[in-house]
């Protein structure tokens, strides 16, 4: 059992999040450990070997994404030489491996570049949800939205957003304004701009529809430093209100799974006014914020678990589940802890600061829900456990496979 | 939510709890059938938490672990055919057959569909007259009349472009195996509440008699394992064995009349292979002679395709419950879920893949 423990610890530090930009200029690339691998001499137990195509599992944001970005794009962008070994040399000293992890910044939402004396955070997202429209939002708010919460998760604050489009031929104008005028509302509310764009059009059956990509920079203000490295045991883990709202609701209009109603509706929201918030009261005190997006709040607890090496420990029944979300994880055999969000935070708070920073997100419209649902420990790195309402306890692990594909 | 949390109320719970510890004078070796009791009894920690009165031996109930190998291999031979779409259940997409998987098939241009109910499967034939829609039916009693339902329901339509590939498997007749097998341990049985749903219970009365075994007829919510293992435990230590139904909110004891009429009328009894156990005599549903029009295995020509199983995956003995799955040499080394060997590290239901998703942290706690 410990060798086992010791392995999946090795695997969960890789990144678990999209293949993105940011992605893979977060990772460690310099190591020989890493630019040396080929496909045939993989040493971890599975990976694509046994996939030699593309396989839905590699875009479910789980392990195999994972490990496409570990064996294939990083090899790839390293030889090539474009991709800065690490991004976050003006908060860390450069270094690698787990005597300085702050300088292996995987799975962080954003990359933080120093440009003329300014800290920019930079990050990109490709948008395929299906369907297009779904309670409670569209792929127009998912697309501002979810780059612009990228960038809150670095603490920065959102200036200015890309979007390009890819279309079906045949697509009705008329869905295409509704979607861009969704973007054009939530941008505004965000007060983001989309300052430049792209359309291609392909042909009949080569996309569903509609695909968006928005790429977003940000200003990280001075002082502050939000990411997976600062996170201590101690820290408590703050949660920014309810969790599952929008898998579900997408799932619930799937096509051939509609069970209907409007008991539940996308929690699609930006984040960067609450992080603003949560910064103002404690600059320092805020170690590290995810979005707990595709995979769910368990995702986003492995992923910080595994980057930061420590544990975390959590109590189930802190965590708020509507009872709608409950109901439908329930008779579709989902576990809500594996459930997109859209509008939900989780911070790691330093101890002292955790009154201070969860009474700012509860005066906040987007934290209304704020709650303390665990903390971290120096035990068990990079697995997180729940104590369960009985007393026992379990381990959480990211949803293996694609439960929920194409959710965001 | 009504049916739902409360029974997950964690006072009622600790009272079960302390009830069970006050009637047990030793430990009790006891079977849950279903995966879907395995899955809840570990993700609640109900055996770290009944440790020292309750052995959980966890039994043959998961539906994708049994599916015999070449059945998978039989789907995958039709899922690669180019006029069919082949429909199944979610699980069944990552169990490995011989050589691939379903995914790896789709991967390949295969068209393979993921339905939550077989009707689904019949809808599709409607819509896609050009194509050879089959399902792929696995499971036990409790997802067989869905299945029954598809067949009736694309024969009045007039559906000449559906069939299924049929390989639903019995829950008594594996009891009765587990019962027979010289090393038996199992002093009493948790049946599976779903199964019974359709079923009735009358047919565990036998088996009750014959062996002198208590059986309760248990749900899957952790207050409900509870009480299944507190009235099991309760006849174990009074020297009783009946048949007790402890989940009469989703059971009674005729069953389902209309689900077992239209079971009557599609299916007929058959030998039927479990995975990692072996041949189990009547143990098994095919399509009855009338509905041989609908057997994809005929229709695509594969019913000759057999092999063997792998002898690098102890899930035999997992599934008889002999071989604890931590115990096994090859678990979380060897075998994980993503690189399984057999099928019960695969199915969310599967004895191996509960210990994996759950339990890694054990020793360090």
């Amino acid at each position: 059992m410990a060798d086992l423990t010791g392995a999946d610890v090795r695997r969960s530090a890789l990144t678990g999040a999209d293949v993105t930009g940011a992605d893979v200029t977060g990772a460690d690339v310099t190591g020989a450990d890493v630019t040396g691998v080929d496909v045939a001499g993989w040493s971890c137990p599975m990976p694509l070997r046994d996939y030699p195509r593309i396989v839905l599992g590699h875009g479910g944001g789980g392990t195999l994404s994972a490990e496409l970005v570990e064996h294939l794009f990083l090899p790839a962008f390293a030889a090539a030489g474009t991709v800065p070994p690490c991004p976050d040399t003006t908060l860390a000293p450069p270094g690698r491996g787990s005597a300085a992890p702050d300088t292996d910044p995987a799975s962080v939402d954003a990359a933080v570049v120093e440009v003329g004396g300014a800290r920019l955070a930079f990050t990109t997202d490709s948008y395929v949800v299906r369907p297009l429209f779904f309670p409670g939002g569209s792929i127009g708010e998912l697309a501002v939205h979810g780059t612009v919460n990228d960038l809150a998760c670095r603490g920065a604050r959102p200036v200015a957003l890309s979007c390009g489009f890819i279309l079906e031929e045949g697509l009705e104008l008329a869905v295409l304004d509704r979607v861009a005028r969704a973007m054009g509302a939530a941008a505004a509310s965000c007060g983001v701009r989309l300052v430049t764009g792209d359309t291609k059009v392909v042909e009949r059956g080569r996309c569903d529809g509609l695909y968006v990509n928005t790429s977003g920079i940000g200003l990280v203000p001075a002082g502050v430093d939000v990411r997976p490295g600062r996170v201590r045991p101690g820290d408590r883990i703050v949660l920014s209100g309810p969790i599952g709202e929008h898998g579900i609701a997408v799932l619930s209009v799937r096509e051939g799974l509609e069970f209907g109603g409007d008991d539940v509706r996308s929690d699609t929201a930006p984040l960067h006014g609450l992080v603003a918030a949560m910064l103002a009261a404690s600059t320092t005190g805020v170690h590290a914020i995810r979005d707990p997006t595709r995979g769910g709040l368990a995702t986003a607890l492995v992923e910080i678990a595994a980057a930061a090496g420590v544990g975390v420990e959590f109590t189930e029944s802190a965590v708020p589940v509507p009872p709608a979300v409950e109901a439908a994880c329930g008779f579709l055999g989902l576990d809500p802890l594996h459930v997109a969000n859209e509008g939900r935070l989780v911070a790691f708070v330093a101890d002292a600061d955790t009154d201070t920073v969860l009474a700012a997100m509860r005066a906040h419209p987007a934290g209304t829900g704020a709650t303390v649902i665990g903390t971290v420990t120096a035990g068990h790195p990079g697995l997180v456990a729940a104590r369960t309402a009985f007393g026992s306890t379990r381990v959480v692990d990211r949803p293996l496979g694609e439960h929920l594909p194409r959710i965001c | 939510m009504r049916y739902l949390t409360e029974f997950h109320d964690p006072e009622l719970a600790r009272r079960l709890l302390d009830d069970i510890a006050a009637t047990a004078t030793r430990r009790w070796t006891l079977m849950e059938v279903c995966g879907g009791q395995t899955h809840s009894i570990i993700r609640h920690g109900l055996d770290q938490l009944l440790a020292e009165q309750v052995e959980f031996i966890h039994g043959p109930g998961c539906p994708v672990c049994v599916t015999p190998l070449e059945m998978i291999d039989r789907a995958l031979a039709i899922a690669a055919r180019p006029e069919v779409i082949l429909c199944s259940f979610g699980d069944m997409l990552r169990v490995p057959g011989s050589a691939s998987d379903l995914f790896t098939v789709r991967a390949h241009g295969g068209d393979v569909r993921v339905v939550y109910s077989p009707l689904d499967a019949v809808g599709l034939a409607e819509a896609n007259p050009d194509r050879q829609v089959v399902f792929f039916a696995v499971g036990f009693e409790t997802t067989a009349p869905a299945a029954a339902m598809a067949a009736v329901t694309a024969r009045r339509r007039r559906l000449a472009n559906f069939s299924m590939l049929v390989s639903h498997v019995l829950v008594p007749p594996a009891m009765r195996a587990v019962l027979g097998a010289p090393d038996n341990r199992v002093a009493a049985f948790l049946a599976a509440g779903h199964v019974c749903t359709v079923m009735g219970t009358a047919q565990y009365e036998p088996l009750v008699a014959a062996h002198q075994v208590p059986i309760v007829v248990t749900g899957f919510e952790p207050l409900d394992l509870l009480d299944g293992v507190r009235q099991a435990i309760g006849q174990l230590e009074t020297g009783r064995a009946e048949l007790v139904n402890a989940y009469p909110r989703a059971v009674r004891a005729e069953g389902n009349p209309a689900a077992l009429a239209m079971l009557r009328e599609v299916f007929t009894v058959c030998d039927r292979a479990w995975r990692g156990i072996g041949v189990i005599p009547s143990s098994g549903w095919r399509l009855a002679p009338d509905w041989a029009d609908l057997d994809a295995q005929t229709r695509f020509d594969v019913a000759g395709l057999t092999v063997a199983e792998s002898a690098h995956c102890h899930s035999g003995a997992v599934l008889q419950g002999r071989l604890r799955p931590p115990d096994c040499p090859a678990f979380g080394t060897r075998c994980t879920p993503r690189h399984p060997l057999g099928a019960t590290m695969v199915s969310a239901e599967g004895a191996c893949a509960a210990y994996y998703q759950y339990r890694r942290l054990t020793p360090a706690l």
